[in-house]
């Protein structure tokens, strides 16, 4: 139902795109129709940065009068992740940025295979982000009222995760996209075997949007193990041992054998937190009570401090955190749908040099995506 | 800087694919440059109170330089970069006025808590 | 000048229109057409009036008396939310921009559509979803009972349906940012060749400075409630002080929206009486610039004001000093317009029909609604007033006294334009006393009230507050009476009232250049460019028996006016 309003009263063809291929009816002109696109995406980039204030404002307040909580909680993330999604998406907004001038010159091809990078970046960013946040999840980093840090990394129950030692966090976060890929294979044999071959071009290209994701879930794993191998010295030779183990954390040996009755101990844990650290305990008023876990051996270092010691709204960090980045992540996906959508048009051919706006608004949504990503890294990653 | 092509559509400015990469790699070595500081700031003997500053202005170049030549905006209409604008200009406003507020009264909230929490020990 | 058959075609009354160039219910449905969207917009806002209305005339009863058993309180509690939420969101916000302004702005600027058809349809099934969230509160079974402000820590503890309402409030503001999006572009992009800013109907103006708040704002409100959703699943302890959160920032996220939202429900109000005036005493508006600023300026300081909803709440000293001086800065450019208005109608000529009667009744209404607003942003009266009845009363004058008064004025106003049916005036001009008389009725004992203390949002009340609350509840059922009057006669008039030429009323603005109903492309012909406020460019046609552009007129039969027939 494109059009519903078809008007016989007058001599020319009310049709949607009545004068040239893409002009809509109700403009004059290639030019107005794009300025009205260009000044309408400008102000929904408005709304945007609005949209995302909230957030900003909640991270600007909760840093300004509990600064002691973000350089307590800025240690979890790992800010060489940080910094590879940063390349990505800026390698990323170069390509779309490409694919922009692609479409502007009315190249369509070299369009499609900017765009298709574009994708692949985007889906790549997803993958990484789902490795810090599964790393995240498995240690009790989670929002304020589930914040319980404990280092203690849940064996994997899933018949994937023990396979790959990976935490069934990430095997969860995978699911949706194996399903995708899995969907758009058959979708680009089927549309093969019918004989269109515009269609199947466009599902093998989403099948290889959807597999930029698992490429990103391996770099993160590999990117990772590296660096908290670095940081987390001691266990460098278990990392060693096990190359795609997401468990680079201080205490493995231990989590296995009170993974069950963690709670029976926590009196005895406390003690043992409280010999080892009690200079630190004293200056707090409240903590966690999440309790260590046992063995008091020497292990918490900058990068691993002791949970007795943190203080009790570090988890607001992590709220913000996760409200920043899952929002931005939000709109990560959302722009991998527009781009797929450019993607099928630039199969079309549609791109003309007076015919390009799409691809520049989407575009522009686009950067603005990377700009946010921009002041997110130093403000969440590089707290010191 | 745009490539000239006098057969383009007035709005059509299409960017170089010299500033394109040029504004690519600028963008990597700021990056690098902030991660850096970041990591080695104190080794190198920057001031602790430094780093945040250093690392919003370098953010702050990096946008600059995704908004003038990825955006265009450096060759677009101004009204369309004083709206974009303009809406910096609100988040201010609102950052700027919810901060006074709560730092005003954040000593009541803390005095609070000091006094509930130790209330809680006491019940303990 | 052209010859009698073009101006027949032109002016005359067409055949096939926007109304009847399509049929069934597809053609509505999925229709892009910006006067197909209005009315369906107009018929939304208005069941959306009726259903919040019945809750309002719900609660009225309930206080009849002071030891009423008619409501539970937890009954009062969730009606009094509800007829605050879909009011404000469902109605209010919507109602001029999204269903007049959808109608009337693109054809003032002589353009055939807004620039993003397709967003205003999204817009309009937006706000079904949002608004059917709103409601699923009710028929979750759980109800709502925040007040419509959802403030924490309550809304986090509550079990009534405060996620469904949140959500609905979110959908809403998307619909409300398409809106305003689509203006603002609309109205830069797509004037008539050679209409300049200073040509442009104020009504265009007070509809542009509102969707600058729309697009502003309204994504504030949208992070705020997905926070608030967020803490009251994940208790992500942002807003909530059981886990450290502020409860004081979610007034503050609250109000960065909602009170630029009190702008965006009475700035459209604004631009509509402007219109009423002018066309209406037959008089160049008074101060054109003045007024067009003036609107800027309200949006802009509408956003430099949130904190003096916050007065009582634990904010800080000094910054309830900067809101509370800011607040009076707004009433400067408020006041320029009503004293536009007031200069404009001087030596006019007014024709007192049902339209005229609704703007002057808003002029007095809006003035008693402003001035009040004066006390509570002053601060120590405020620590008095604030949360009685005093501020109900201050911002149902504003509200319904402005903003409704204004929707139902430019409904009168353009309703022959949309439906190429004139209205009966009589009957109008009733429905409009009953409206301004059971208003003030309802409302003005509530001052009374308040400035002796009986507090907002209570279920029972000491004996002393009953004579006026009784007062309050029969003018609440007069006020209703009023608008069903203005209801049945606007609805009788569309199907049954008297054809109506093209421009009856001689309006200037290029609206009135169209054919009434209009064509399905606004214009037969490209408008000839005039000045809104010149009346002395349309002329009367004997022929045609309308007023047209004197470009147009065969200069041997014409007037310059035909006295208007009372019926």
């Amino acid at each position: 139902m494109a059009v519903a309003d078809s008007h016989d009263t007058h001599d020319d063809h009310h049709d949607l795109y009545d004068h040239g291929e893409f002009i809509a009816h109700h403009f004059d002109s290639a030019e107005q129709q794009f300025d009205s696109g260009k000044l309408g995406i400008w102000l929904f980039l408005v709304t945007e940065i609005l949209f995302f204030s909230g957030l900003f404002v909640a991270y600007t307040l909760y840093r300004t009068n509990h600064p002691e909580v973000f350089e307590q909680a800025h240690v979890f993330l790992n800010k060489y992740l940080g910094g590879l999604n940063t390349i990505v998406l800026l390698f990323s907004s170069l390509t779309m940025a490409l694919g922009v001038r692609a479409a502007q010159l009315g190249r369509n091809k070299n369009c499609s295979i900017y765009i298709l990078i574009t994708m692949v970046c985007a889906t790549m960013f997803l993958g990484v982000k789902a490795v810090e946040y599964s790393h995240k999840w498995d240690m009790g980093i989670l929002v304020r009222s589930a914040f319980n840090l404990t280092y203690t990394h849940p064996t994997p129950t899933t018949e994937i995760g023990k396979a790959l030692h990976i935490s069934d966090y990430l095997v969860y976060l995978c699911v949706v996209p194996a399903l995708l890929l899995a969907g758009f294979l058959v979708a680009s044999v089927i549309s093969k075997l019918i004989d269109k071959g515009t269609l199947a071009k466009f599902m093998i290209a989403m099948a290889i949007t959807v597999s930029g994701y698992f490429l990103g879930v391996c770099i993160g794993i590999i990117f990772m193990n590296a660096t908290e191998g670095e940081t987390g010295s001691t266990h460098a030779s278990v990392i060693a041992e096990q190359p795609l183990m997401l468990m680079a954390s201080t205490q493995d040996d231990h989590a296995e054998d009170d993974h069950d009755d963690g709670h029976d101990h926590d009196d005895h844990d406390k003690a043992a937190a409280d010999s080892n650290h009690e200079g630190e305990h004293a200056d707090h008023e409240e903590h966690f009570g999440a309790h260590p876990a046992d063995g008091g051996e020497a292990s918490f270092d900058a990068h691993h401090p002791d949970p007795s010691t943190l203080s009790r709204d570090v988890g607001i960090f992590f709220s913000i955190y996760y409200c920043m980045t899952g929002l931005h992540a939000i709109h990560i996906i959302a722009g991998i749908i527009a781009l797929a959508w450019l993607y099928w048009r630039s199969l079309l051919g549609h791109w003309r040099t007076d015919y390009f706006g799409p691809v520049d608004y989407v575009g522009l949504y686009w950067h603005l995506v990377d700009l946010i990503w921009i002041y997110l890294f130093p403000l969440l990653y590089l707290i010191d | 800087m745009s490539d000239h092509h006098d057969d383009l559509p007035a709005f059509c400015h299409p960017v170089s694919t010299k500033l394109l990469f040029g504004v690519f790699f600028g963008l990597i070595a700021l990056t690098i440059i902030t991660v850096a500081t970041s990591a080695l700031g104190s080794a190198l003997g920057m001031p602790p109170a430094f780093a945040f500053p250093l690392a919003m202005v370098i953010a702050t170049m990096k946008a600059f330089l995704v908004c003038a030549f990825f955006m265009h905006m450096w060759w677009d209409k101004s009204f369309n970069v004083l709206a974009f604008l303009s809406s910096l200009l609100f988040v201010t406003l609102f950052i700027g006025m919810t901060m006074m507020d709560t730092g005003e009264y954040q000593p009541t909230i803390e005095a609070f808590d000091v006094n509930n929490l130790a209330n809680v020990e006491v019940s303990e | 000048m052209v010859d009698a058959s073009t101006r027949q075609k032109l002016f005359g009354t067409p055949e096939t229109n926007f109304l009847n160039c399509s049929k069934g219910w597809k053609s509505w449905a999925f229709t892009l057409d910006h006067k197909r969207i209005g009315i369906m917009y107009l018929i939304g806002v208005t069941v959306a009036l009726f259903l919040a209305g019945v809750f309002a005339l719900v609660l009225r009863s309930h206080l009849f008396t002071f030891d009423s058993k008619m409501l539970s309180d937890d009954m009062y509690n969730q009606m009094f939310t509800l007829h605050g939420a879909v009011m404000v969101f469902s109605f209010i916000i919507p109602s001029i921009p999204a269903a007049l302004g959808n109608i009337v702005l693109p054809m003032m600027l002589g353009a055939k559509d807004v620039a993003f058809p397709r967003m205003n349809l999204a817009s309009f099934y937006l706000w079904i979803i949002g608004t059917g969230c709103l409601l699923a509160a009710i028929l979750s079974g759980k109800g709502l009972d925040t007040g419509w402000t959802f403030y924490t820590p309550y809304s986090i503890d509550t079990n009534t349906g405060v996620i469904y309402a949140t959500f609905g409030a979110f959908i809403l503001g998307f619909s409300s940012i398409f809106t305003g999006l689509n203006f603002l572009v609309t109205v830069n992009t797509m004037r008539a060749k050679n209409q300049g800013w200073f040509k442009l109907p104020l009504f265009v103006w007070s509809l542009y400075a509102t969707a600058i708040i729309q697009v502003l704002a309204t994504p504030v409100l949208g992070i705020t409630l997905l926070m608030l959703i967020a803490e009251k699943t994940l208790h992500i302890g942002i807003f909530d002080p059981k886990y450290g959160g502020d409860p004081v920032l979610f007034q503050h996220f609250f109000w960065f929206y909602s009170h630029p939202a009190v702008y965006i429900m009475i700035l459209p109000a604004m631009g509509v009486i402007s219109e009423l005036i002018s066309v209406y005493s037959q008089k160049r508006i008074f101060g054109y610039s003045f007024i067009a600023f003036s609107s800027v300026a309200i949006a802009l300081l509408g956003f430099l004001v949130w904190g003096h909803h916050m007065f009582t709440s634990g904010q800080s000293l000094v910054v309830t000093l900067i809101f509370s001086a800011i607040t009076f800065t707004v009433a400067i450019p408020s006041a320029v317009k009503v004293f536009n208005w007031l200069a404009t109608l001087y030596k006019g000529s007014i024709l007192l029909n049902t339209p005229m009667c609704y703007a002057l009744s808003f002029i007095f209404l809006f003035g008693i609604g402003g001035l009040t607003g004066l006390f509570l942003g002053a601060l120590s009266t405020d620590i008095h007033l604030h949360d009685t009845y005093f501020v109900v009363a201050h911002f149902h004058f504003v509200m319904v006294g402005g903003t409704l008064t204004a929707l139902l004025g430019g409904v009168f106003h353009w309703w022959p334009k949309i439906w190429g049916r004139m209205y009966n005036d009589f009957l109008g001009r009733v429905g409009c006393f009953l409206v301004f008389s059971g208003f003030n009725l309802t409302f003005f004992p509530q001052f009374v009230m308040g400035s002796r203390g009986m507090p907002r949002r209570y279920a029972s009340y000491d004996p002393e507050f009953q004579i006026f609350h009784q007062l309050s509840t029969v003018g609440a059922f007069v006020l209703g009476l009023g608008i069903l009057l203005s209801f049945v006669v606007l609805v009788y008039s569309a199907l049954r009232g008297p054809r109506c030429s093209s421009n009856p009323f001689r309006a200037a603005s290029l609206e009135w250049q169209s054919s009434s109903p209009p064509d399905f492309h606004n214009f037969i012909h490209t408008p000839v460019l005039t000045d809104p406020y010149d009346f002395e460019s349309q002329v009367y046609d004997e022929e045609l028996d309308t007023y047209i552009p004197r470009e147009f007129a065969n200069p041997a039969k014409v007037a310059p006016r035909k006295e208007p027939v009372h019926n």
